[in-house]
């Protein structure tokens, strides 16, 4: 799991910021805190580039390595901005047996992108994930928060048809 | 909510809620309960519950009936769930029920009187006759300590954990019982974590005891990553309460004021009821300071992971909450002798913590009475209660099942399970997910125990199960959960970073038609090197999938090797794609459907398909009318 | 808790011996002279069992356990010589090789490589595994910086070098990026070495077992040089090198060098072998004069030392709201560059751009400095190319000079003489000692009795000291290794430590454990304290030195009274000082 930093240039504002510095300040003398302060990071900005991570690092006095190497370690810290649309696919164990597979490839082929990646016009992110204990209803794709169970290969071009445009 | 301080306090709370719960007959109400789990949710029980609800408005019956979201019923399969509890205690199970469908029950049903029966558990499922859960073989060899709970009571009202005598276990042991009594309980009731590894709960919590330390914690491993199992996050979104009762209890026990549950992210159902439990658990006085008055105090504090199967591993759970890497640490030091932040922690995982309030209340004989029995002269320790298995897969009944230590996996799969689908047949079930390893059909005999399950090289895991049929491939499956571990090994040591990767490797050689026989020797060379060199448990149980299928299925692994064939036909590079001329009418489809121009023929002539350009997609036979295209 | 008095009675190999409690299973074994390899295991900073190559066979423990982390029990028996040991390792060695790029004959570590040791101990088919995952450069080399560079093709992932960044220096630009089979060291967002806060201290090189961190070779420049029948070439040798240049050579640390190593440059080709002794006598005038100046003008206190470039980079960058604080003196190294290209190339007629001046010093962080602003008196850089101790050791293997059986030579005339002051520069507390000798006797305008400030000598990371000169308390800390640097800063910004000077030493212990000294494997550094050895020696030397205070120097005063005239003339202060930058840390992010 190689995570790349994103390309694409930083839009923070200050408002989140602001959200940002008071999150640092809600977690000051709070042990352990740099898991929470990252995942609300995360929630602030949608993800972690390198101007969030600088106002961690100096908020929390810690080398900004040390926390790259969380974010880096962790696989839902995000390098790179989500897309409006956000796949996903379950590729636990029991999606698999069923053939979740066959699903992100044709995900992945359908769209043009590889599975971690957001496509050139920040429209489409397609991820594998960990089992999402929605194991009966194998195998399982989110889109935007959306379960869809017991997808079939041929329905995947249907179903990414309602998120065009 | 007042302050709770003595057991009347709470049996009152307990005297008002019981009805809700319990539908006395003279009371007339009735309970609809519709399972809101993230299961459910998935399903779309989140429409049928608002169908509900406005019916229960329209018909202008609010006083009669509760409508309640609960936690997991237990029944993926059936999902959207609703389940009516009639006064006369009757239980109705409707299944994979949607919005109109609602709609139609409740006029039938609620204001009819009469049960919708084509909507109910029996005609869907194989018991045709029966109308509720309880009656499916599915629910009835089934004994629910952990799951009690789950589906019946509305998870977010504390009040309704006391009516089902919530807190009364740390009620006694606060008021009644010292420290030592409280393991001496644990011990003696036979509990081994449910974690995976069976360590004995009792034990965990004595050497804990003993530690000195400037603080101790308590930690729950909610962090449930192992690919498949989900009775975790039941426990977590349908009893959350049992679980902050069980911690209170051991942070007595050991002489902690302090906890986490470390969940998983991905549960955002079970995150909120946590975090909706607790805050109710505090304003009972039932967590925080003083609780129930007695001078105890016990904080709880929750974190989240992000995204690393490692982090189930104790130490580097621990690791995480401290806010690094998740890595593990070397062992010793135990973690009940120096755990989170450098003090004495015990950690044992929800489906553990939540028998402890049972064990307490029943005590230990009550407990040690079920499951299995020591065998002496053999390592078999014996293994007291329950287990709860999430079973998945290619099988009937996908769900959550607690069965009795001792039953056989046969019986979970064929008889709970209602067996394999589609006329296939059981090949194999893999428990313990990546670190555990398979049990063939031909020994699935084999009674449910921790040590029993190592001596044919599988293991108890944390509860996952996932049914195999014949056209699952052992090499395969063996690769799915090695690729699974390389990328979720923390890389911090060289057998489990690097060796790992060449197993994977060597696999995909095997897989690709590439494999010679000294692979097999190497594959277990590295596999039995790398158990038993790593640093962690991750990659010490690493190789067992590759270990057990080359242990049950060797023919399989050498089939591909030595005949360049699958014979379960899912190895991609090993299928062949032909067309039988007998069959083939010429009708073009499959060669329209191709996507690489590899068959050719005139119209109304057997076509062929060129070896050297298929891609083996598969296209070429869901096209075809005639069944004239095999694959082998 | 165990108590570290008790003791416990264990088998090693068969053979009982009593050990304290508190040991683990490597050091049990060592103290019964068995030596159980390690590759990850660095005593106090890396103790994280994660290489696997001690791995040992214990009573009572499931599989076999990392010795260098597993503690003793009573009765416990610890076989190392197993056949399933030595086929783990074995083993293991064979993983660690199929992700290691094996060009060894040209590895800058051939021979003195701890994997390649290992290697060819146990026996190892390097090609067992395939790696048909990566390619053998899977990793693009980072060689942005001016110092070190890094190949992490050649890493084999023991941390050493974070444990050194992080855990002894407390400065952790580098760390573990990624995780499983991806598992990287580097620096945040994957940035180059050189864009990061790193000093340039060179203990990441010092640590690593492998060929996977070194410096910048910049020998070839200087053998350009010799061959150029324009360059005059000459070289001036810091203190700590002669204390040190003999173990590249085979020989115990602690051994005196200095005549060998002055014959050996001299064969080399250099025109001219100088002793750096006398700059650092320069500095000290300048220092100990900026200092009274400072404390009778009410400067900027306290002032902090300058000579270590590491040091200098580290608080530009971390604590930038001290370079006020930092003595405006250039290095001796600087300062004996800028004093050759001026005075020297005067007083000898050769224009300063035909000079082609060298430093050998054992500090990897000196590449940095010789390439910084303000240091060019003579309108060419004071130094063209600063080496470490080891490329001057491959300078003279590349010669073919035999090196251990050199008669000892002298250095060159008119910058030969050093005192003892100027050789203990190379120690922690050395140059707070020697600027003692000075500056009292400067403020007190005659002799001070006391000559051995022994308070401010030994290998401890803090020393403060006080001193009465006259009427005045000289207030005085003494630091080394930059973790102990942002103590002392953070007390001092904090009220917390009222030192007027402070000595500070990027690398513990001083030059003497530099991060470009000559590689001692693990076994050494966790065994032998190499920074008491080393030391032992410029203390010695400064006991048996005819002078023993910098402003005694003979050819120092020479130099003054011929060029720059008084100690911290206008003149001096043009050619001997310099100025600092303040950086921040993460400058590059918006």
């Amino acid at each position: 799991m190689k995570k790349k930093p994103t390309t694409v240039a930083f839009n923070g504002t200050p408002e989140q910021e602001e959200k940002l510095k008071a999150v640092i300040g809600k977690y000051r003398g709070v042990k352990g805190a740099m898991m929470p302060i990252l995942q609300e990071a995360q929630d602030i900005y949608g993800y972690l580039p390198v101007e969030v991570l600088k106002i961690i690092a100096e908020g929390t006095e810690t080398p900004m390595e040390v926390i790259y190497g969380i974010v880096s370690f962790y696989s839902q810290f995000k390098l790179n901005y989500i897309g409006d649309t956000a796949i996903s696919v379950c590729l636990g164990t029991a999606c698999y047996v069923k053939g979740s597979q066959e699903v992100i490839d044709t995900v992945s082929e359908q769209l043009g992108i590889e599975p971690g990646a957001t496509s050139a016009d920040g429209k489409y992110s397609l991820d594998a994930t960990r089992c999402i204990g929605a194991c009966g209803l194998a195998p399982v794709m989110v889109i935007n928060g959306t379960v869809y169970g017991k997808v079939k290969k041929s329905e995947v071009k249907g179903i990414l048809a309602k998120y065009k445009d | 909510m007042a302050v709770l301080t003595s057991l009347d306090d709470l049996n009152a709370v307990k005297a008002k809620y019981i009805d809700d719960i319990e539908l006395p007959a003279d009371s007339g109400k009735t309970r609809i309960v519709v399972g809101l789990a993230t299961c459910g949710d998935a399903a779309g029980a989140r429409p049928v519950f608002e169908q509900i609800k406005n019916e229960i408005a329209a018909a202008g019956k609010q006083d009669e009936i509760e409508l309640i979201a609960t936690g997991c019923v237990g029944i993926c399969q059936y999902e959207p769930v609703v389940e009516v509890h009639a006064a006369d205690g009757s239980r109705t199970t409707y299944v994979r029920m949607n919005a109109d469908k609602a709609k139609d029950m409740f006029a039938r049903h609620i204001l009819g009187g009469e049960i919708a029966k084509e909507y109910t558990i029996g005609p869907n499922s194989e018991n045709s006759d029966v109308t509720s859960l309880e009656e499916t073989s599915f629910y009835k060899a089934q004994k629910r300590i952990v799951l009690r709970n789950c589906g019946i009571i509305d998870p977010e009202k504390i009040e309704e954990y006391i009516a089902r005598d919530g807190y009364k276990a740390i009620y006694k042991v606060l008021t009644e019982m010292k420290p030592e009594d409280v393991i001496q309980v644990m011990l003696d009731s036979g509990l081994r974590g449910r974690g995976g590894a069976g360590f004995p709960t009792g034990r965990k919590w004595l050497f804990a005891s003993k530690s000195q330390g400037p603080k101790k914690y308590v930690c729950c491993n909610a962090d449930e990553g192992d690919p498949g199992a989900f009775m975790d996050r039941a426990v977590l979104e349908g009893d959350p309460h049992a679980l902050i009762e069980a911690m209170t209890i051991a942070a007595y026990a050991i002489g902690s004021d302090e906890g986490y549950i470390y969940v998983r992210a991905e549960y955002p159902v079970a995150i909120k009821r946590l975090q909706i439990a607790i805050e109710q658990a505090k304003s009972y006085g039932l967590l925080g300071q003083n609780i129930l008055g007695t001078g105890f105090n016990f904080e709880l504090n929750l974190r989240f992971g992000a995204g690393a199967f490692v982090c189930g591993e104790e130490t580097a759970l621990m690791t995480s909450i401290e806010g690094k890497r998740g890595e593990p640490h070397p062992r010793p030091p135990f973690p009940a002798v120096k755990g989170l932040f450098g003090v004495p922690t015990i950690l044992n995982n929800v489906e553990t913590y939540a028998n402890v309030a049972q064990i307490i209340l029943n005590g230990a004989e009550w407990f040690s009475s079920m499951g299995t029995k020591a065998k002496p002269g053999t390592p078999i320790m014996g293994s007291a209660g329950t287990k709860v298995f999430a079973l998945g897969g290619k099988i009937t009944n996908t769900g959550l099942v607690e069965v009795p230590m001792g039953t056989t996996i046969n019986q979970v799969v064929n008889e709970i399970g209602g067996g394999v689908p589609n006329g296939k047949k059981f090949k194999a079930a893999q428990a313990g997910g990546p670190s555990g390893g398979c049990i063939p059909a031909s020994l699935a005999d084999i009674e449910i125990d921790y040590d029993t399950l190592k001596t044919i090289g599988a293991m108890m895991g944390s509860g996952g199960l996932i049914v195999m049929d014949e056209d699952n491939c052992m090499v395969d499956i063996a690769r799915f959960f090695l690729d699974f571990t390389c990328d979720e090994s923390c890389g911090q040591c060289a057998p489990c970073r690097i060796g790992t990767q060449r197993m994977l490797e060597i696999l995909d050689k095997i897989i690709s038609g590439n494999g010679e026989m000294e692979d097999l020797d190497k594959l277990e060379e590295l596999a039995t090197y790398i158990s038993s060199a790593s640093l962690c448990g991750l990659g010490q149980t690493a190789p067992n999938p590759v270990l057990s299928t080359i242990r049950h299925f060797r023919d399989e692994y050498v089939a591909h090797i030595v005949d360049k064939k699958c014979p379960a036909h899912v190895c991609k590079k090993l299928l062949q794609y032909t067309i039988d001329p007998e069959k083939c009418k010429g009708c073009t489809a499959c060669a329209r459907a191709c996507p690489v121009g590899a068959i050719s023929g005139s119209v109304k002539k057997p076509h062929v398909i060129d070896q050297s350009k298929c891609i083996k997609c598969g296209a070429c036979m869901a096209t075809c009318k005639f069944g004239a295209i095999s694959k082998n | 808790m165990d108590n570290a008095i008790n003791t416990v009675k264990v088998k090693v190999n068969g053979r009982e011996i009593e050990v304290p409690s508190n040991y683990t299973v490597l050091e049990a074994a060592r103290a019964a002279n068995v030596n159980i390899p390690t590759l990850c295991y660095l005593k106090d900073i890396n103790q994280i069992g994660a290489c696997r190559v001690c791995l040992t066979e214990v009573t009572g423990a499931r599989g076999m356990v990392a010795a260098c982390v597993y503690p003793v029990a009573d009765g416990m028996e610890i076989k190392t010589n197993t056949e399933k040991v030595r086929a783990a390792r074995k083993l293991n060695l064979e993983l660690v090789l199929s992700n290691h790029d094996k060009h060894c004959l040209s590895c800058v570590r051939n021979t003195t490589c701890e994997l390649q040791k290992l290697c060819n101990e146990y026996g190892v088919d390097e090609k067992k595994f395939v790696n048909s995952y990566t390619k053998e450069d899977n990793y693009p080399i980072d060689d942005s910086s001016v110092a070190i560079i890094r190949n992490n093709n050649k890493c084999i992932l023991c941390r050493r070098c974070v444990a050194a960044c992080k855990n002894l220096q407390d400065i952790g630009v580098i760390g573990t990026n990624d995780r499983g089979y991806d598992t990287h060291i580097g620096s945040q967002y994957e940035m180059k070495l050189a864009d990061t806060g790193c000093v340039n201290c060179g203990q990441c090189i010092v640590h690593c077992p492998t060929g996977a961190l070194y410096e910048r070779d910049d020998t070839q420049k200087i053998f350009d040089a010799i061959n150029d029948p324009k360059k005059h070439v000459a070289i001036c040798c810091a203190p700590s090198v002669r204390a040190t240049l003999g173990e590249a050579f085979g020989m115990a640390p602690g051994t005196d060098v200095e005549g060998k190593m002055v014959n050996a440059i001299r064969q080399i080709g250099f025109d001219r072998v100088y002793n750096m002794n006398l700059t650092a006598d320069m500095t000290i005038v300048e220092e100990a004069t900026e200092l009274i100046q400072r404390i009778q003008n009410g400067g900027k206190l306290p002032m902090i030392t300058s000579c270590s470039p590491g040091w200098i980079k580290y608080c530009e960058h971390y604590f930038p709201q001290f370079t006020e604080n930092l003595s405006t003196c250039k290095s001796p190294q600087q300062m004996f560059g800028a004093t050759y290209k001026t005075y020297w190339a005067q007083k000898n007629g050769i224009d300063p751009k035909d000079i082609f001046f060298v430093s050998v010093i054992p500090c990897t962080a000196k590449k940095f400095e010789v390439q910084r602003d303000d240091q060019n008196a003579s309108g060419y850089p004071d130094v063209d190319v600063a080496i470490t101790t080891r490329e001057l050791a491959r300078m003279i293997e590349k010669t073919g000079i035999d090196f251990v059986n050199l008669p000892d030579e002298k250095f060159d005339e008119p910058f030969a003489i050093g005192t003892g002051a100027g050789e203990i520069f190379g120690a922690t507390g050395g140059v707070m000692e020697a600027a003692l000798r000075t500056a009292a006797e400067l403020i007190l305008g005659g002799k001070f009795e006391k000559v051995d400030f022994e308070e401010v000598r030994g290998t401890e990371g803090i020393k403060h000291a006080m001193y009465k000169v006259g009427d005045l308390d000289v207030k005085v800390a003494v630091c080394s290794g930059t973790a102990n640097a942002k103590k002392v800063l953070k007390a001092i910004e904090a009220g917390e430590d009222d030192s007027v000077f402070v000595e500070v030493m990027c690398c513990p212990g001083g030059c003497v454990n530099g991060g470009g000294q000559p590689y001692q494997p693990a076994v050494v550094r966790n065994n032998v304290d190499l920074k008491a050895l080393r030391a032992a020696v410029l203390y010695k030397s400064d006991a048996n030195n005819e002078y023993r205070k910098s402003h005694e120097n003979p050819q120092l005063k020479l130099v003054y009274d011929e060029f720059f005239g008084s100690y911290g003339s206008e003149k001096a202060h043009h050619i001997l000082h310099t100025s600092y930058v303040k950086r921040g840390l993460y400058q590059n992010v918006k």
